[in-house]
């Protein structure tokens, strides 16, 4: 079966391309792009609105899907519902689930529940260590075999620079990629919230941005050493970006990701409008001004490679407790595009084009995964954007089982149109298009 | 007044002489030979203690006495926390009792705010973890007015560990909300960043900090904070921070001593300036019963709010 995307601007940057194209879709595949293309027979036609954008998917390089164990969050399937919803068409699932994927056995496990879901594409990532304890390698090579796109131990950093060490070095073999959670524990301690004005005057525990950017130090020098690639996620302080821009000088194979509220929220959200809102608690947590501004910065001058949602699910009854007894985490992947709509692309900060590199094109070129391009014979993962569409976050209304997000109510400008994966139209948002045929 | 009090912050400077001033008169009920009155007749507070306490507690308890209001004392220890309970959970058992008000002693900052969010009852937040303590801070006031006539002007230092005390911020929100000036001393590892910012002068010389000080406010230092390395060991935190005869000379000759209790002798004041003729320490403790009438009147039997 055909279809024909057709009038959408299409943002392209892998292939140098961003206007006014036509997208041929034959069954699974892009089968060509090109201005004006003829409607031919039996081919179906959907026409996209004008001022809508047509990307290659974009692809969520940090998700917690919590299955298996923790199925009262999160599954596999309601996950890829809301990454789908989210305009995402790939997400790369964390290992921290029950049992932890550290062996190839839960990475079947988690393809098999993906498939069955068969919304958005899943890459699961798996753990650096047996069991995420920091002691001994988990089986890398096996779960890299399996289908593991990079390792980490999230949730936690790599617990030893001699394990960071090892894993950079074996993971060159196939030139994989280590994912960092970035923290020094003892500086960290049992700190809720960033250590700052806000968090003394709240009486909460704070936690420095120095625990974020000595463990980023530590690990970009250890990529230096051992050649070996690492990814600093989740990056809040703008101490840490410093350390990744010094590692990129000095040619260190270092990228790294920033949440969408790392750049739109800041630890002034811990006092109002609700004081000690579980849904502001994350780890790393929000920072200040500077850091939002520091992040904001990095997006428009490069620095930085990577959107990623950090998607952490928690369900309601964990997150109704006290602020220090809560879970850190929220749900992102059904507000990512609205935020950066709204944040970055109508604010200025980035243009459509470096959007699409920062939410497509780089995650798939740093896990290596198909996708981030609209190249003919390539697998038709497309999002359809649309740019000015008014959007009222209502976290009730969201697919993921989980409605922990601190955006509930807001108003933003841009959203999600469309989901394509493979082909298939996998999320549509209401009457998005009254031209299909 | 607000429907709670869940810090400082919800009181405006006039509410705060409001509950002074109140305070004033329900301490003249402590005086007579009945020690009650029938003020918070039909009402009901319920005492919601997670964290052990003394003092506080049982200020509460003989207040709402005094007020005729009927009271019940939940502990952690005896309640059903114990069995897995969620605080929201506890909240709304307790309020489908349909008490009037709930004083909350509880180890999380914001508890009481979580409470709030979820009870009609009044909330009387009793202390929360390292964030306020807003009943110490009024009847710390209470204290300072009776001696000084004025908070207005005062220099008061208040030396010890800054970072875990909620007395310390209810005490710094309301004394520069009355325009005293606020000194706070304390070793570095133990002082919250940007504190500052609140309105204080922040100093780790506790001499120049007491220097024609005339309040000096001690803060208990637990020994378990050692442990977490903050300072090297009492013996030195004492010959460093410990309030000394010599170091109170320092300050104005009408100087007086707080503390808000429990204190360790010869750990964060010498016994002698603990007992000396400067302290008001137990004056603090009696003034406490009156503020918080005075607290629980306005809130529940006196002037209806929003």
């Amino acid at each position: 079966m055909k279809r024909l995307l057709k009038g959408g601007r299409v943002v392209d940057p892998a292939n140098g391309r961003d206007g006014a194209f036509d997208v041929l879709i034959d069954g699974d595949r892009i089968a060509r792009v090109g201005r004006d293309l003829p409607v031919e027979s039996g081919v179906g036609v959907i026409e996209i609105p004008s001022g809508f954008v047509v990307c290659p998917g974009l692809i969520d390089m940090h998700v917690h899907l919590r299955e298996p164990g923790q199925e009262h969050k999160e599954t596999v399937a309601t996950g890829t519902a809301a990454a789908v919803a989210g305009g995402f068409t790939a997400v790369a699932c964390m290992p921290n689930t029950s049992p932890v994927n550290d062996h190839a056995g839960v990475t079947e496990y988690i393809l098999k529940k993906a498939a069955e879901a068969n919304l958005a594409r899943v890459y699961p990532i798996g753990a650096v260590s047996r069991g995420q304890k920091g002691q001994e390698l988990a089986d890398i090579a096996e779960m890299r075999e399996a289908g593991c796109v990079a390792f980490t131990d999230d949730g936690h950093p790599v617990a030893t620079a001699i394990l960071m060490r090892r894993a950079l070095e074996y993971t060159r073999m196939f030139d994989g990629l280590i994912i960092e959670h970035c923290e020094e524990q003892t500086l960290k301690g049992d700190g809720v919230a960033h250590e700052g004005m806000q968090a003394s005057a709240l009486g909460l525990r704070g936690i420095p941005g120095e625990a974020e950017s000595i463990m980023a130090q530590r690990d970009i020098a250890l990529a230096e050493l051992t050649g070996g690639r690492v990814h600093v996620a989740h990056m809040s302080a703008r101490q840490t970006l410093d350390a990744v821009r010094y590692g990129k000088a000095r040619g260190a194979k270092v990228t790294c990701e920033v949440t969408p509220h790392h750049f739109v929220l800041t630890d002034a959200m811990l006092a109002a409008p609700v004081p000690y809102d579980t849904n502001v608690k994350m780890n790393p947590p929000l920072r200040q001004a500077e850091d939002r501004d520091a992040m904001l910065a990095g997006l428009r001058d490069g620095s930085i490679d990577v959107v990623a949602t950090d998607h952490a699910p928690h369900h309601y009854d964990e997150k109704q407790v006290e602020f220090d007894r809560a879970p850190f985490g929220i749900t992102g992947l059904e507000t990512a595009v609205s935020l950066c709509f709204d944040r970055l692309v109508h604010a200025g900060v980035v243009s459509l084009a470096r959007l699409i590199e920062l939410l497509s094109v780089n995650p798939a070129r740093i896990l290596k995964v198909p996708g981030g391009a609209l190249t003919e014979g390539s697998p038709a993962d497309i999002s359809i954007l649309a740019p000015d569409l008014a959007v009222t976050v209502k976290a009730s209304e969201m697919r993921s089982r989980s409605k922990n997000t601190p955006f509930d109510g807001w108003a933003l400008r841009g959203g999600v149109a469309a989901t394509l994966v493979g082909g298939r139209i996998v999320y549509e948002r209401g009457t998005w298009t009254s031209g299909r045929s | 007044m607000k429907k709670d009090l869940l810090g400082i912050g919800d009181l405006t400077r006039d509410e705060i002489y409001l509950v002074l001033d109140t305070a004033e008169a329900m301490r003249e009920i402590a005086e007579r030979p009945i020690k009650k009155v029938p003020t918070l007749r039909g009402k009901t507070v319920v005492n919601l203690f997670y964290e052990p306490s003394t003092r506080t507690r049982t200020s509460f308890e003989i207040a709402e006495k005094r007020l005729s209001a009927d009271t019940l004392n939940v502990a952690v220890a005896v309640s059903s926390v114990q069995k897995g309970e969620t605080l929201v959970d506890t909240a709304r058992n307790i309020e489908a009792m349909a008490p009037d008000m709930i004083v909350i002693r509880h180890a999380s900052s914001g508890a009481p705010h979580l409470l709030s969010r979820v009870c009609k009852s009044r909330i009387i937040n009793a202390g929360d973890g390292m964030h306020e303590h807003p009943t110490q801070a009024l009847l710390d006031a209470f204290t300072i007015r009776e001696h000084k006539k004025r908070i207005e002007g005062l220099k008061v230092t208040i030396v010890g560990d800054l970072l875990h005390s909620r007395v310390l911020r209810s005490n710094v929100l309301l004394l520069t909300q009355l325009g005293a000036e606020v000194w706070v001393s304390g070793p570095p590892t133990l002082v919250p960043v940007g504190i500052e910012r609140l309105g204080v002068k922040v100093s780790s010389s506790v001499d120049e900090a007491v220097t024609d000080a005339d309040v000096i406010m001690m803060l208990r230092i637990q020994n378990e904070r050692m442990h977490g390395a903050f300072f090297p060991s009492v013996r030195e935190y004492f010959n460093v921070f410990g309030m000394t005869e010599a170091r109170v000379r320092r300050a104005k000759p009408d100087v007086i001593i707080m503390h808000p209790g429990p204190m360790n002798r010869g750990v964060e004041i010498a016994s002698e300036v603990a007992d000396g003729p400067y302290s008001v320490i137990l004056e603090q403790v009696a003034n406490g019963v009156a503020v918080r009438m005075a607290v629980l009147y306005l809130l529940a039997g006196g002037q209806e709010g929003d």
